[in-house]
């Protein structure tokens, strides 16, 4: 059925052999005698990944462990901070095999004491999960899905979101190509649902800022045995061909979320244009080349610990463990109404290595965040791009706002 | 006469432009040869300016990334923290070589210097502690554990209490450095950046750099925080107020908050808290430091690459000084 194991104990992580005993005398003077710690248990609800789902470039890793490291390295990172204030947070971990029993895999984690879910799911899983008698009033972050009618119209008051939705990638992607004054695209999207939902967010987003969609096409083919010969015989010829019939445009935009095709194309255009979106230039909320803001130190830690990179799930998964911390840290308490009430409020400030502090939506329970826009191996920028202004923060220029939300709580 | 950089010529206003240029035609500059220490991140080097010409006269090749500068306790050598050569490079004053470098364990951002003891004090952002260094026997004296991130640090005048922020856990950690154990640990805004005890030691202002905050922890009595100064610049993004260094005034008049991105500094009321002034600066300003006899202000501004130059007295930005890229700290040699 489904691999579960107790998580990494708090402190295991960070504390280096030696200073252990250092760092229990240390929590002495902090903690009355008879105070109690309290305990605040996690689940982290995953997937495994499907044996034909992996990345196109035989450069990118395989990863079985997607998100939930990133949960066990928030858990230590909270831990750390908690030790002084008297708050244990204990990770409990289900993977569901593909396919599987999504709900078998939360009612496993509530057996182990699992007060908050961290999903690692799809927004179909996500679903079951929150229509199981069993959730009660637990509250689930989102660390895996894009899909924009989850903060929409099939909203959920028990559902957070730290992993930013397909429509703010989409914004965030179209103001540095407005930026950079890009305004033609050209536009080829994969034959999954998901490139077919991410493709038509790019088209809204484009109207939004002021771009137009010169062009548009499927790419027609299905995934190919992926790494049985590179590839590129056939693609060199192919591609041109393909967007040959396509209007003048400035740049090419890919929506290829299964990572099936879009990698093949920056370098073999009909025209000599930069290629943007899922492939080449991208919209991330996370990437390895990022290390402003100290993001050089929580890469170092997640490595450390995973031995590989941190991804954008991995992050979602960190964001989300630590938006908790943060909340149970600052209210002094671990109780669900408290830190919710908290972390809804005006005065929670997440430091997630952007820049800007990231903070909750209250409309739709999204996290608003700086986004990366990324090559392969290097940052490019990170949005809001100067001069897109809004009367909150330009944070909330990137996603769905409060005045068009579908969401009703 | 010193060139105004582009950008801060643009801020002034016409007349206000000429009454700084005239001041400082008029008034004589800074008697002594105050030298100023400024340390370029990406460039790996230090600038050396002249406090009368407030020209750059020197450029010291460093180790990999310096951020953090202190004076030796006899004021003969210049000690900047090299992150990426994981060490500590001393610099001789006389020669403005560097004559020898320390071993500091990982990653060195803050460095701060005992005044009673040949101690240098190391916050080791990957290894959650603070290094303490003996630099005459070139010996690791202690590690202390803090809190995840350590960054700012601050001693007491007195060289008894020093104040550990950790960036991640959102602490003000208390060490008592005649135990070298921390004793209390103090929830402060989110990424605190920076520690500065006032000049009679009864209190530390730890600045955090995302909440846009300083907290004012009493040292003398209760160790908590007991009030926080908010920082609101008028027509800039909120998420762009970003609080950092701090220079407070011995005279217990100003504290000065460096505000990040902003790029302003803020000026605040040493004894009510009230923020007076915020005064525009280079682009996101990051460390202060005020020279002997606390008439300027020296800010280094990360991304325009340079120092600007504020006159105390008045509270008004006087010019801008190219420096390397990434200025990072500063600090001023009487």
């Amino acid at each position: 059925m489904w691999a579960d194991n107790v998580g990494a104990r708090p402190l295991a992580g960070w504390l280096v052999a030696g200073s252990l005993a250092a760092s229990v005398a240390l929590a002495g003077p902090v903690l009355a005698q008879d105070e109690e710690v309290a305990t605040i248990t996690l689940g982290y609800l995953g997937m495994e990944r499907p044996d034909d789902l992996e990345p196109l470039s035989v450069l990118d890793p395989v990863i079985d462990d997607d998100g939930v490291q990133g949960a066990r390295l928030a858990v230590n990172d909270n831990n750390a901070t908690g030790q002084f204030l008297g708050q244990e947070f204990v990770l409990v971990e289900a993977m569901v095999e593909p396919g599987g029993d999504v709900a078998a895999g939360l009612e496993q984690l509530i057996e182990q004491g699992a007060d908050w879910i961290i999903s690692g799911l799809s927004a179909d899983d996500l679903g079951t999960v929150l229509e199981h008698q069993s959730l009660g009033e637990r509250v689930v972050f989102n660390a895996a899905a894009r899909d924009n009618h989850l903060r929409g119209e099939s909203c959920h008051p028990q559902l957070f979101h730290s992993v930013p939705s397909r429509r703010m990638l989409a914004d965030a992607l179209s103001q540095f190509l407005g930026y950079k004054q890009w305004d033609r695209w050209g536009l080829v999207y994969g034959n999954t649902d998901q490139d077919r939902l991410f493709a038509e967010t790019l088209r809204e987003s484009a109207e939004r800022y002021g771009h137009e969609v010169v062009s548009e096409k499927m790419w027609p083919y299905e995934a190919m045995a992926r790494r049985s010969e590179g590839g590129f015989h056939d693609i060199q010829r192919e591609i041109p061909v393909f967007l040959q019939e396509f209007a003048e445009h400035d740049v090419l935009v890919i929506s290829d979320e299964t990572d099936y095709f879009g990698e093949f194309f920056p370098n073999q255009t009909w025209l000599p244009r930069p290629v943007a979106g899922t492939q080449g230039l991208m919209a991330t909320a996370w990437h390895r080349s990022h290390e402003s803001w100290g993001a050089v130190q929580l890469q170092r830690r997640f490595e450390r610990l995973a031995e590989r990179w941190m991804t954008p799930q991995d992050f979602g998964a960190w964001l989300a463990v630590r938006s908790l911390g943060e909340a149970a840290a600052r209210t002094g308490s671990v109780e669900r109404a408290e830190v919710i009430d908290y972390m809804l409020s005006d005065e929670f400030e997440l430091a997630g290595y952007l820049g800007f502090p990231v903070s909750y939506r209250t409309w739709n329970h999204q996290l608003r965040q700086p986004i990366l826009i990324s090559g392969p191996r290097m940052v490019a920028s990170v949005s809001p791009q100067e001069g897109y202004l809004h009367p909150r923060t330009p944070l909330d220029a990137m996603g769905v706002d409060e005045g068009e939300s579908q969401c009703q709580f | 006469m010193p060139i105004l950089s582009r950008e801060t010529a643009a801020m002034f206003k016409p007349t206000l432009l000429g009454l700084a240029l005239g001041a400082l035609a008029l008034t004589p500059l800074v008697a002594s040869a105050e030298r100023i220490f400024v340390s370029n991140e990406k460039d790996n080097t230090i600038s050396v300016i002249d406090g009368a010409s407030l020209e750059v006269i020197e450029t010291i090749d460093v180790g990999r990334r310096p951020r953090s500068m202190a004076f030796s306790s006899d004021g003969s050598e210049l000690f900047v923290a090299v992150g990426d050569d994981e060490a500590i490079d001393m610099i001789d004053l006389e020669t403005l070589q560097v004559v020898r470098s320390q071993a500091s364990g990982e990653d060195p951002e803050v460095i701060r210097v005992d005044p009673n003891r040949p101690y240098i004090y190391v916050s080791n952002e990957d290894d959650n502690i603070v290094s303490v260094l003996d630099y005459e026997r070139r010996t690791l004296v202690t590690e202390i554990p803090v809190g995840v991130e350590p960054e700012g640090l601050g001693i007491s005048p007195d060289g008894r209490w020093l104040v550990s922020t950790t960036e991640t856990s959102n602490m003000a950690h208390i060490i008592d450095t005649e135990l070298m154990e921390t004793v209390h640990h103090r929830l402060v805004g989110a990424r605190p950046r920076h520690a500065e005890f006032t000049h009679d030691g009864s209190e530390a202002w730890v600045s955090a750099e995302i909440a846009a905050t300083v907290s004012i922890i009493d040292m003398v009595d209760s160790f908590d925080v007991e009030h926080t100064i908010r920082f609101d610049v008028p027509g800039v993004p909120r998420e762009t107020v970003q609080a950092v260094g701090i220079q407070l005034t011995s005279d217990g008049r100003y504290g000065f908050v460096a505000l990040g991105p902003s790029n302003r500094v803020a000026v605040v009321d040493q004894q009510t808290y009230e923020v007076l002034d915020y005064i525009l600066v280079g682009q996101r300003v990051w460390h202060l430091a005020l020279n002997e006899d606390e008439t300027r202000l020296y800010t280094t501004n990360g991304v325009s690459g340079d120092v600007t130059v504020i006159d105390v007295e008045s509270l008004t930005a006087l010019q801008s000084i190219p420096v390397g890229r990434f200025p990072w700290g500063v600090i001023v040699q009487p």
